[in-house]
C-alpha cells in the first residue's frame, strides 16, 4: 500500500509538469489551432535560464522570475519572427515551423549554455516528508501546488478578464473577433507569451527534482502532447486530467513493471487515444464547429 | 461619411469585385441589394478590413482606411454585424455583448448593455446562457446588439433578415429605423430587397461584382427591372 502511495506521489509530481506542458499546448492551440512543438523547449529554457542566472549571483527566486520572463519574451519573439510572417500558411505548415523552432532553440541552448546536466537547490530543502510509509519531497509539493496555482490563475484570467475572454473569443470565431475590434495579432503574441511562461514555470519548479539540460524539452513536449491529446486538445481541464493521468501511468509502469518501459507508457496512451477516441476525454465540445 | 472608390478585391486569382464606387452620407440608411453571390458580403468584408483590397480606396469621415487593420476601423466607429451571425457560440450572451465593447472600459459599457437589453428583451432573459444555444433570430439580434455595443458611427449590416421569420424581419427592420433616429448611419446589405428598400433612403443594386444601379430607394422600388429581378413582381 505504501508502495502504491509512493508511486502516486511521484506520478502526481511528473503529472503536474506534463499538465503544465499540455496547458501550454492548449493555450496556443485555442488561439490559433497550431500545435506548438517548441513547448518543451520553453520548459527547458525555464530551468536552464534559472540555473545560469542563479549561478551568476541572483537569488533563486529572482533568477526564477527572470527566467520565466525571458522565456515569455522568447515565446512572443517566436510568434513575431516565425509564425506571424507565415500568416495564411496552412496549420500543418505552421506546426512544422514550430518543430523547426524547437530544433533551433535546442541548438541555441547548446551553444549559449552547455551540454551538461544542471540543477539548483530545492526551494525548501531536501528533507523528505514521511506520509503513511511513503516519502514526499518538499519540492514535489512545490511542483503540485505551483501547477495548481497556475491553473487557478489562468482559470481566473480566462473567465474574469476581458483580455482572457478576447482570447477565448478569438479561438471561437476569429472573424467575429476581428470585427468587434480585437487585435488578433496581439492575441496571438499574448498566447505565445503566456504559453511560454507556463512552460517555463514548469521547468523552474521541476528542475531541482529531475535536473535539466538542453535537450529535456523533446520528451517533455511528447509527453505533454500525449496529455493534451488524452484530455482533448484545446480543453484546459482536459490538459490537467490528461497530464496527471499520464504521470500516474508512467509512475506505476516504472514501479510495477520496469522503468525501462516508463516512457513507452505515454506513447501507448497516445496510440490508444487516437485509435479509440481521437477527440480525447473532454475534446468533443471543443471540436464543435457551428 | 463612407466613400468607396474603384474598389477591387479577389479570392486567390479570381476577382470578385470589379471596381465598386459608392457613397454613404451621414444619417442615411443606404442599402445594397443583389442576388446571392453578387459580392455583397465581400464588399462589407473589405470595408471592415478582413478581406484584402487589390485596388481602390475606402474613406471614412475623411480618413483613408484602405489597408488599415480591422481593429483600427472599429475604433473609428465603423462597425459590422456580419452575415451568418458570427457570434461567439461558447461564450454567454452577456460576454458576447461585453466583447462588442472590447475597446472600451468605462461606465458607458454598462449603460449600452442595458440599452441593448431594452432593444432586445429576450437577450436579457438569456444573458447567462451560451450564445450557441440561441435560436437563429435571437443570434441575429445578438449580432446586431453586439455591433451596437461598439458605439458605431456607421453600422454595416450584412443580411440582418437572413433566415428569420417574417415577424422577426419586421422587428429587425424597425430596429434599423430606430438606429437612424439615434443618429447612426446604416449601410445594410440584403437579399430581401423589398424589405431593405422599404426602410432605406437610397439603394445600390449589385450584380456579379459591379454596381449596376444607384437611386433613391423609392425609385428602385418602382423600377421595372428591379421589380422583376429582385422583388419578384
Amino acid at each position: 500500500m505504501s508502495e502504491l502511495l509512493q508511486f502516486v506521489f511521484s506520478g502526481l509530481t511528473v503529472g503536474a509538469v506534463y499538465a503544465l506542458v499540455a496547458l501550454g499546448f492548449t493555450i496556443i492551440y485555442n488561439a490559433s489551432e497550431v500545435v506548438n512543438f517548441s513547448q518543451g523547449e520553453f520548459v527547458m529554457l525555464g530551468g536552464m535560464l534559472t540555473v545560469f542566472i542563479f549561478e551568476a549571483g541572483l537569488p533563486l527566486w529572482g533568477a526564477a522570475f527572470l527566467a520565466i520572463f525571458i522565456t515569455a519574451l522568447v515565446g512572443v519573439l517566436l510568434n513575431k519572427l516565425a509564425i506571424e510572417p507565415a500568416r495564411g500558411a496552412s496549420v500543418v505548415n505552421l506546426i512544422i515551423i514550430t518543430i523547426g523552432a524547437s530544433i533551433f532553440l535546442r541548438g541555441l541552448a547548446q551553444i549559449i549554455f552547455d551540454k551538461q546536466l544542471h540543477r539548483y537547490p530545492s526551494f525548501s530543502g531536501d528533507d523528505p516528508l514521511h506520509i503513511a510509509g511513503a516519502t514526499l519531497l518538499p519540492q514535489s509539493i512545490w511542483v503540485m501546488f505551483g501547477a495548481a496555482f497556475v491553473f487557478a490563475g489562468l482559470y481566473a484570467f480566462f473567465t474574469r478578464t476581458l483580455t482572457g475572454k478576447a482570447i477565448l473569443a478569438t479561438a471561437n470565431n476569429r472573424l467575429a473577433a476581428r470585427l468587434v475590434g480585437i487585435n488578433t495579432n496581439f492575441i496571438m503574441a499574448l498566447s505565445f507569451g503566456l504559453s511560454a511562461a507556463v512552460g517555463a514555470t514548469a521547468g523552474v519548479l521541476v528542475t531541482p527534482i529531475t535536473l535539466t539540460s538542453y535537450d529535456i524539452g523533446v520528451m517533455l513536449a511528447l509527453k505533454g502532447f500525449a496529455a493534451a491529446m488524452l484530455g482533448g486538445m484545446g480543453n484546459p481541464f482536459g490538459a490537467l486530467v490528461g497530464g496527471l493521468f499520464i504521470g500516474l501511468i508512467e509512475a506505476t509502469t516504472a514501479g510495477y513493471l520496469t522503468s525501462e518501459y516508463k516512457d513507452a507508457a505515454a506513447f501507448i496512451v497516445i496510440l490508444l487515444t487516437l485509435f479509440v477516441m481521437p477527440q480525447g476525454l473532454f475534446g468533443a465540445k471543443s471540436m464543435e464547429r457551428v | 461619411m463612407l466613400s468607396v472608390e474603384g474598389l477591387r478585391s479577389k479570392y486567390g486569382r479570381i476577382e470578385v469585385l470589379h471596381g465598386i464606387t459608392l457613397e454613404v452620407h451621414s444619417g442615411e440608411i443606404v442599402t445594397l441589394v443583389g442576388a446571392n453571390g453578387a459580392g455583397k458580403t465581400t464588399l462589407l468584408r473589405c470595408l471592415s478590413g478582413v478581406q484584402p483590397v487589390s485596388q481602390g480606396t475606402i474613406h471614412f469621415r475623411g480618413e483613408n482606411l484602405t489597408g488599415t487593420a480591422p481593429h483600427t476601423r472599429v475604433c473609428q466607429g465603423l462597425l459590422q454585424s456580419p452575415e451568418g451571425r458570427q457570434i461567439f457560440t461558447n461564450l454567454s450572451v452577456e460576454e458576447n455583448l461585453r466583447l462588442g465593447a472590447y475597446r472600451y472600459r468605462d461606465e458607458r459599457v454598462e449603460k449600452d448593455m442595458q440599452e441593448a437589453y431594452a432593444l432586445f428583451p429576450i437577450l436579457r432573459e438569456k444573458r447567462n446562457l451560451p450564445a450557441g444555444g440561441l435560436s437563429g433570430g435571437q443570434q441575429q439580434m445578438l449580432a446586431i446588439a453586439r455591433a451596437l455595443m461598439g458605439r458605431p458611427i456607421c453600422l454595416l449590416l450584412d443580411e440582418p433578415s437572413l433566415g428569420l421569420a417574417p415577424i422577426l424581419v419586421d422587428q429587425i427592420l424597425d430596429t434599423v429605423k430606430s438606429l437612424k433616429e439615434m443618429g447612426v448611419t446604416v449601410f445594410v446589405v440584403e437579399q430581401n430587397a423589398f424589405a431593405a428598400l422599404s426602410i432605406a433612403d437610397r439603394g445600390y443594386v449589385m450584380e456579379t461584382g459591379q454596381i449596376i444601379m444607384a437611386a433613391p430607394a423609392q425609385d428602385l422600388l418602382a423600377d421595372d427591372r428591379v421589380r422583376e429581378a429582385y422583388l419578384g413582381v
